[in-house]
């Protein structure tokens, strides 16, 4: 049994000692600590792995807990029926938002989610069905099997059997290709998506997450106070949810739970405290939380957990699969293409043009690649090769031209559907999860090559296709030669060993066409030769490599052919010799001779 | 209803959105310079209006501690960083700012409050005790995070909102308070009653709104700013710095923000925390222009002042919901008009 597991088990057990030994107000406060927890898991989620904010959780809260009170005090249902219907609300609502402000920038969230919270929490103070500022009493109490949860420290077991649950299912999920997936929307979208991830669809789904959980913990809070006001419920205490998720930072699923205890205790005692050092009443603990906060974010942005990772056992490497063959024989194979066949026209680039206001950064480029070549193009700083890239690969729309991709037109494809029909690229600024591990930055290529949702996920159905996933993952590192870095954060690679990762996590996609943005860059003389290498093997293979790189030596003695560019314009194009004698390119990189 | 009734909703929106669009124009301005959604602008709306009601009273307002306070904690903040690169030199100007000029203000208001000064004098006052917490805030909570992604910004806005309100509690205390109409007079205009408040408030909106432009087309600070709006490093290159930058907006935006308390104040009653609601009406207002145009912002912000007046002619308990509920329509509108947007986030 290793340390973390042991941990984990200690804290188990400290969770179902911890009622039967603490008072009856230590109970009430656990009970709050396990409600709020799991709001926060959801923010932690939301915010601290996906990088989206949400003011609308409290409000979530309160739909669960108003659909609850409502059905059960005015209809008669059963609590147990309540909850379906209750997330069932909560899913449409929170879809609703997803769809109106997920393809508008990130910060269009908070801002639909503000609304959202501020005009739930008076529709609930004003309508007269739900009660108004009083509140709907009577509410009945939660009953498991014939036991009816009548106190606290049963409902201590509910609340916290349910906090569980969540940690697991997200520490399933965080660990997954879907969870991949998520951890890499903070990273940049062009990253993702350039690997075949739909970023809105897991925006929306971590949006979606984070409601349901905060709307179960509003049908457990009404059953568990049994009365329901729209106090709870406002957006201040969304913001507090925000807080507790910032407090104990997304390194860690457990940061949620720790982050509303400190949070909750602090409160209790502020509120404790405070009015009696100002000799007045009131909410001043917002005070504090907010100097808080500030200090949070200057100093420790990533919250308490790494803090207390370095005392507690609590991290989990990811298991990194064998890459013998016995061990491969049990995984669900991963998606492979058919390759087209050597010298089938492959890409046609026809008279591209890309404007940025007044500038031409690309002007009628064309040209050709055919399946089993290697392009080079070359072309001074601010050529407008990158640019290029972008335009190909969709991340960029063409302002005029067409590009063609084994007969069908590609030029208005989003870069993921580029990604699905087999390209791949590397970054010349590289885009990487630098706290993530090396391998899994590798797996996120893989994404396309299998499926897999949230609720498998979750649920740890993913097991197999997981493996093949890492395993796949595993063997392009051993293949580009980082296979003994495959744990260690891809951050804390060199810079040339980063590229190389990208380059690995493109190959992860089985790609037929690969587009390097100088790959060679920051690499030393051996590691460029043994780059070299690969790409001729690839070649072997029948991957169509297009390549931007500046150092000559390596791009003359590898490529078939070369597009040179200038300014936007093409110079010239022509095998490596007709380049290196063209007096436009000696011109162009040179100087002319006046 | 009929059209007088319609006309005297129609005043009380415009009124009320010439308020908010002051805001919205704050908010804008805040983002488009330093990508911080400054949710606490309503802050300086409550500071603001109960300043001048404290002054109307004969009261020391509450204000001169908060500023002398933040004041302090700026300087201390700014001899740390000093020390700590060995650029003495600079603290004597912090000083100034920081520590001299809060006190003196402070001085000033405490021996003017039970005085009475004419309302005009009030009224600058209140302005001048509020202005110095803009940059004082800027430094505080974003000076240090200039390079942090626009999520952690926002987060930070709402921790600085938390601050702010609580602090408004504690030197304001929870009383709400609503100062006398600036003038009494009415004119008739056919069957419409317009009042002087009304036409005094719109006029020193539209006026402000006049003051902000000239000093973007025609002054250098002004075009300072928008040189760090449409590109943060460019403008560091050409010499403009961005603590700079930040500091001039934040001062702005407190300013728009007292002269958007003062002139509330007349119109409704404020409480520490009511400013809150009132900026996030400007937020929804500039959300019109997706938080980066001016003249739409402004526009939005009327819109919401009409949407809250006559919504609460039809549900006045429904008001709030009315005009938050609005924003979602906006929202669809704006997310039908962008095409996929492509944004990196650090990490």
């Amino acid at each position: 049994m290793n340390a973390q597991r042991l941990l984990s088990l200690a804290a188990l057990a400290l969770l179902v000692i911890a009622p039967l030994v603490v008072s009856e107000f230590s109970v009430t406060l656990l009970n709050y600590i396990g409600l709020a927890s799991l709001v926060a898991i959801g923010c932690s989620l939301l915010t601290g792995v996906g990088g989206l904010t949400s003011f609308g959780q409290a409000a979530f809260v309160g739909l669960g807990a108003y659909t609850t009170a409502v059905l059960t005090t005015q209809f008669g249902w059963s609590p147990w029926l309540t909850l379906p219907a209750g997330l069932a609300l909560t899913a449409m609502v929170a879809m609703l938002l997803a769809l109106i402000t997920l393809r508008l920038s990130g910060h269009f969230l908070p801002v639909g989610t503000i609304a959202w919270g501020i005009s739930l929490y008076y529709l609930f103070a004003n309508v007269d069905g739900l009660g108004g500022q009083t509140g709907i009493t009577g509410v009945p109490p939660l009953q498991v099997a014939d036991h009816v949860l009548n106190t606290g420290r049963e409902f201590y077991y509910l609340v916290w059997f349910f906090v569980v649950l969540a940690l697991i299912a997200v520490r399933n999920l965080l660990d997954s290709r879907p969870g991949r997936a998520i951890r890499a929307l903070r990273g940049g979208i062009t990253m993702a998506e350039s690997c075949g991830v739909d970023t809105q669809h897991y925006r929306a789904v971590i949006f979606l997450l984070s409601a349901l959980v905060a709307c179960l913990s509003g049908w457990l809070y009404a059953h568990l106070i049994r009365f329901v006001n729209p106090s709870p419920f406002s957006i201040n205490l969304s913001i507090e949810y925000l807080f507790m998720a910032v407090i104990g930072g997304a390194s860690h699923v457990w940061g949620a739970v720790v982050g509303a205890t400190v949070l909750t205790v602090l409160k209790q005692w502020l509120q404790d405290i405070l009015p009696r050092l100002i000799h007045a009443s009131g909410n001043f603990e917002t005070i504090v939380f907010g100097l808080l906060m500030v200090l949070l974010l200057q100093r420790a942005r990533t919250g308490i957990m790494p803090l207390l990772a370095r005392f507690l056992p609590l991290d989990r490497p990811v298991r990194v699969p064998a890459l013998d063959a016995g061990a491969a024989r049990q995984d669900a194979p991963l998606g492979a293409r058919e390759r087209p066949l050597a010298g089938e026209l492959l890409l046609e680039v026809r008279d591209v043009v890309r404007r940025f206001g007044g500038l031409v950064a690309v002007n009628r480029i064309s040209f050709e690649m055919r399946a089993g070549e290697i392009l080079g193009l070359i072309g001074p700083n601010g050529a407008g090769k990158s640019t290029l890239f972008n335009l190909i690969t969709g991340v960029l729309a063409p302002s005029a031209g067409e590009v063609w991709l084994r007969g069908e037109r590609i030029d208005r494809l989003r870069s993921r559907q580029i990604a699905q029909r087999g390209v791949a690229r590397t970054f010349q600024h590289v885009q990487l999860r630098p706290a993530m591990s090396v391998i899994e930055n590798v797996a996120i290529g893989a994404h396309l090559r299998a499926g897999g949702g949230v609720i498998g996920a979750a649920l740890r159905l993913d097991r197999r296709s997981e493996a093949s996933i890492l395993r796949e993952a595993r063997r392009q590192l051993e293949r580009v030669g980082l296979g003994a870095e495959l744990l260690v954060p891809a951050g804390s690679l060199p810079l040339g060993s980063q590229r190389i990762l990208e380059v690995a996590r493109a190959l992860t996609a089985d790609p037929m066409l690969l587009l390097l943005d100088e790959p060679a860059a920051g690499l030393r003389y051996q590691e460029k030769r043994a780059l070299a290498d690969l790409l001729l093997r690839l070649r072997g293979e029948g991957v169509t490599i297009l390549l931007v790189e500046h150092d000559m030596d390596f791009v003359m003695n590898l490529v078939d052919r070369l597009v040179v560019m200038q300014f936007g314009e093409q110079i010239a194009t022509g095998l490596p010799a007709q380049i290196q004698a063209d007096p436009a390119v000696i011109e162009a990189y040179l100087g002319g001779v006046e | 209803m009929d059209v007088q009734i319609a006309l005297l909703l129609a005043q009380d929106g415009l009124t009320n959105g010439a308020i908010y669009a002051l805001l919205a124009l704050a908010i804008v301005l805040v983002f488009v310079v330093t990508r911080v959604l400054w949710v606490p602008q309503g802050e300086f709306v409550s500071y603001g209006a109960l300043t001048l009601a404290s002054l109307q009273l004969g009261k020391v307002p509450g204000t001169v501690w908060l500023l002398v306070c933040a004041g302090l904690a700026t300087a201390l903040v700014d001899g740390v960083v000093a020390v700590r690169e060995g650029r003495l030199r600079r603290m004597p100007r912090s000083l100034l700012a920081n520590v001299v000029l809060p006190l003196a203000l402070a001085a000033l208001a405490t021996w003017l409050a039970p005085r009475n000064p004419p309302l005009l004098v009030q009224i600058l006052l209140t302005i001048a005790l509020i202005v110095p917490l803009g940059a004082m805030v800027y430094r505080l909570a974003f000076q240090p995070l200039q390079r942090a992604s626009v999520l952690v910004l926002l987060i930070v806005s709402v921790a600085v909102h938390f601050a702010m309100q609580g602090l408004g509690l504690v030197f304001f205390g929870p009383e709400g308070a609503r100062t006398p109409a600036f003038t009494d007079v009415r004119f008739e205009l056919g069957v419409m009653t317009v009042s002087g408040q009304s036409l005094l408030v719109i006029g020193a909106s539209v006026f402000l709104i006049v003051v902000l432009y000239l000093f973007f087309e025609r002054t250098i600070y002004g075009k300072a700013l928008r040189a760090t709006a449409v590109n943060r490093t460019g403008a560091r290159l050409v010499g403009i710095s961005t603590s700079l930058a930040g500091k001039l907006t934040f001062t702005l935006a407190a300013g728009i923000g007292a002269v958007s308390g003062i002139l509330i104040a007349p119109i409704a009653t404020i409480y520490y925390d009511s400013g809150f609601l009132i900026g996030l009406k400007g937020f929804v207002g500039s959300v019109v222009g997706a938080i980066v145009s001016y003249p739409l912002a402004a526009l939005g912000a009327v819109l919401v002042g009409m949407l809250e007046s006559f919504g609460s002619f039809y549900a006045s308990a429904l008001k709030e919901v009315i005009v938050f509920t609005a924003l979602l329509p906006v929202l669809i509108w704006l997310s039908l008009r962008s095409r996929h947007v492509e944004e990196d986030d650090e990490e």
